[in-house]
């Protein structure tokens, strides 16, 4: 296993050499941000479980640890990560998660791994191995590093160790499916939202509506009468497949978009090839014409967009920021890593 | 710079009698929640938009006037202390609901309304805002912001931080950020989360957009009373390990019980050693299924008794003493100074019991409220402020408190933040490489230090002071 003192080292020679450190774990998040460069740290090695404490709902692992095995452990006890973020064929880190702030369908209900974390054990740009957050539910000692490393893919530190919240495993879960329109989706989804039922997915694609309950036999059974629809006892393994980006829809995109935007946004460009899922707040969009006005249009509506996979070589792929915001960025950035030796340029050209 | 020729700038754009100078009038602003701290701000301003806010900013920066913020003032660690030659920047004027789009399950408001005002203006849809710290009534979210406030029903809807989608911020220098996206996933580093519970040493919040959630259409209260803490505290972690999070999981000792009953009449059992209240919600068969499950924890535990709300007079009831239980140790004793540590749920009877040995040494009596389904312990320290010294060893005893909280793998604040009053007990929790860290973020976005000086995060100066004492 990889020693606490070795990634010390490499970040130490780094800083004396001034040369860039390209962070590493299952290898499995390539296809997001832009290109890597630098000396490889790999930190698939430290991993393992540091404490689980099934009855507090809390579980501390080494970054390295991969999530399926976190889940494993997690499941002996019925529990389970909340959000459930992408395992990527086993090779997904919890600390790569947590870095790319990674979810699943339920993210509207459960939240990302970000909304999981407790604390956080990192390793910043002077090589000092450093602990935020704790162990417990709450805590509000100190400014809330272990968040700020949630999407910051690495710039901002090495994430060596995380502690994560867990929930129980919800008895069942069961599916409802609906052929409708993308349009009359995003209304339906928001309408059924807005009631006190146990959803904990709501996604559109190719033609058809679907919205996943959970939580006991008796209680789902009662919920998705409720809804009109087919009922898919058995999903098919429909929400893994749209979690692990499994479809059909993901593997045919040579140019994906995901945009972030309010749910009850207008559905636009209606004849482009869509994916609409966490009921309507994110929305895939396969080759859909051109990148500028369809920012400027995501923009205007408060949402931002992605490019996920066919950007051009050096291109920026995450939505422009305002100057306000990129001196803040920069300046944390001198904070947490004054030689800019983490991951330079896998955020943004500017970062 | 004059505070008087400051006074005169501002009252060129904001109305002159909400620029406030004089020092019977800025008597009110001296403290906050925690009144032991008080100091006279050098001059109050209440600004009612963001565009004063701005300019607000704008000249105390460019004359590095220190700028403490303050919301409804209901904080409970001095966050809101004024600073004796700064400007105490006053958020209340900022306080319409801006909008509510139910279908999103969204609300965009300004940080001077009121908590529980979000969850009225809602209530018509079918909707809330569900963190509800015990200051509900008053608190306000941009305060709630500031400290990342929690409240009974944390453990299964989370903190602000996991209640808020978008903030927009005036930074030290008077520029607009808007940080988060109300589409859930804002791309970069989670800039809204280091704002949240920064306690106004970062930047000003101007709006947030909350979540709102649909009211649960059924909602039962389980109360049960113990002969013993252990045995409560066990009853705790059972009902989780069954797989149930209720929607709010409170206990008290047999101090606070007796207080609380004596004060409201809620029913409780006064002859108690502990007393638990599970609140569980959700659809009527989820509901009915797990109070079942619960209720057969509890026996199993040796309840002295449980009761099952009937009816919402009665759940209800059964939250008066819960909610009352501060004021009514208030009635009990001239003073008390609450504490606010978190603690693995699994150390709760060892912690109480050290507590309960130390209220011996000190002479000092301590009620505990606790939300037990997250771990956060408000022991309430009994003293008389008219006693000489009496204050000083409150201070102390909560101080040790806190550090037997840090031993147990818990931490020095919850939901109350570090404000003035814990900031010598960051040493406990942090080492100085890691408060120097939080002092280097703190300079990259609030270089000159005007943003709530002296709070939150002890300054290196201060650490080698505490420390070599």
């Amino acid at each position: 296993m990889t020693a606490i003192a070795d990634l010390l080292d490499q970040v130490r020679n780094a800083v004396a050499a001034q040369r860039p450190l390209c962070i590493k774990g299952g290898n499995s998040k390539q296809y997001l941000g832009r290109e890597q460069q630098g000396e490889p740290v790999d930190v698939s090695g430290y991993s393992g479980v540091v404490d689980y404490q099934p009855s507090e709902l809390v579980i501390t692992v080494r970054a390295g640890t991969t999530l399926s095995d976190m889940q494993q452990v997690l499941a002996q006890e019925n529990q389970v990560l909340a959000g459930e973020p992408p395992e990527f064929d086993g090779k997904a880190t919890v600390g790569g998660t947590l870095a790319c702030n990674l979810s699943g369908p339920s993210r509207p209900w459960h939240g990302s791994i970000r909304d999981q974390v407790l604390g956080v054990r990192i390793i910043n740009g002077k090589a000092e191995h450093l602990r935020f957050g704790g162990q417990v539910m709450k805590n509000v000692a100190g400014y809330d590093v272990s968040r700020l490393q949630a999407g910051a893919m690495g710039t901002l530190g090495i994430l060596t160790e995380v502690t994560l919240k867990v929930i129980p495993k919800p008895e069942s879960t069961v599916s409802v499916r609906r052929t409708i329109g993308a349009n009359d989706s995003l209304r339906v989804m928001n309408e059924i939202c807005r009631r006190p039922l146990p959803v904990t997915g709501a996604c559109w694609y190719a033609g058809d509506m679907y919205i996943r309950l959970s939580g006991p036999v008796s209680v789902i059974g009662a919920a998705a009468e409720q809804l009109e629809g087919r009922v898919l006892p058995d999903d098919d393994g429909f929400w893994s497949r749209l979690r692990e980006m499994e479809l059909p829809f993901f593997a045919d995109a040579k140019d994906l978009r995901c945009i972030s935007l309010r749910s009850t946004r207008d559905h636009f460009s209606e004849d482009a090839d869509w994916l609409i899922d966490w009921r309507g707040a994110r929305r895939w969009l396969a080759a859909g014409g051109n990148r500028d006005s369809l920012d400027k249009h995501v923009r205007d509506a408060g949402g931002e967009l992605s490019q996920v996979r066919g950007a051009e070589h050096g291109a920026d792929v995450f939505p422009q920021r305002s100057a306000v915001y990129r001196q803040m960025l920069l300046r944390l950035k001198q904070a947490l890593d004054p030689d800019g030796v983490f991951n330079p340029g896998r955020l943004y050209s500017w970062l | 710079m004059e505070t008087a020729v400051l006074a005169a700038m501002f009252r060129e754009f904001i109305d002159a009698r909400c620029v406030v100078f004089a020092d019977e009038s800025k008597r009110p602003f001296e403290c906050d929640g925690l009144s032991v701290y008080k100091q006279l701000p050098g001059l109050v301003v209440m600004p009612s938009t963001t565009e004063q806010v701005r300019k607000v900013m704008r000249l105390c920066c460019r004359h590095k006037v220190p700028v403490v913020v303050r919301g409804a003032g209901t904080g409970l660690s001095g966050g809101a202390l004024p600073h004796p030659d700064g400007v105490l920047l006053s958020l209340a004027r900022l306080s319409k609901i801006v909008e509510i789009d139910p279908d999103a399950g969204l609300a965009r408001v300004q940080p001077g309304v009121s908590n529980l005002a979000i969850s009225e203006a809602c209530a018509p849809y079918g909707l809330f805002y569900a963190p509800d710290p015990s200051s509900q009534i008053a608190c306000s979210i941009g305060g709630n912001v500031a400290e990342n406030a929690g409240g009974v029903h944390c453990l299964k809807y989370g903190l602000t931080v996991h209640n808020v989608v978008q903030l927009t911020i005036v930074t030290v220098e008077g520029e607009i950020i808007t940080v988060g996206c109300d589409g859930l996933a804002s791309a970069g580093p989670d800039l809204m989360a280091l704002m949240i519970g920064s306690e106004g040493m970062l930047g000003v919040v101007t709006e947030v957009t909350v979540k709102l959630l649909p009211q649960p259409s059924h909602c039962q209260v389980i109360l049960a009373s113990f002969d013993e803490l252990e045995s409560a505290g066990d009853a705790v972690s059972a009902v989780i390990a069954q797989g149930i999070i209720p929607a709010g999981f409170e206990m008290m000792d047999s101090y606070a019980i007796r207080a609380a009953e004596d004060y409201v009449g809620a029913g409780y059992d006064t002859d108690a050693a502990a007393l638990l209240l599970c609140e569980l919600d959700g659809t009527e068969e989820e509901v009915r299924h797990c109070a079942e499950q619960v209720t057969a924890v509890f026996q199993r535990y040796c309840a002295r008794s449980i009761r099952v709300s009937q009816n919402e007079a009665e759940r209800l009831l059964f939250w008066k003493g819960r909610k009352s239980a501060f004021p009514a140790v208030g009635r009990i004793s001239p003073d008390y100074y609450c504490m606010d540590g978190t603690i693995p749920r699994r150390m709760l009877s060892r912690v109480l019991s050290e507590i309960s040995r130390l209220s011996g040494e000190y002479g000092l009596r301590v009620a505990n409220v606790f939300h037990a389904g997250d771990g956060n312990l408000h022991p309430l320290i009994l003293f008389d402020e008219s006693q000489p010294g009496e204050l000083q060893k409150a201070e102390e005893f909560g101080a040790e408190i806190l550090r037997i909280c840090v031993n147990a793998g818990g931490c020095i604040t919850g939901e109350h933040g570090v404000g003035v009053e814990k900031l010598a007990q960051m040493l406990d929790q942090f080492s100085n490489e890691e408060l120097a860290q939080l002092n280097a973020i703190k300079d990259a976005l609030d270089p000159d230090a005007l943003l709530n000086p002296g709070k939150g995060v002890p300054t290196l100066k201060r650490c080698q002071e505490y420390r070599s004492t």
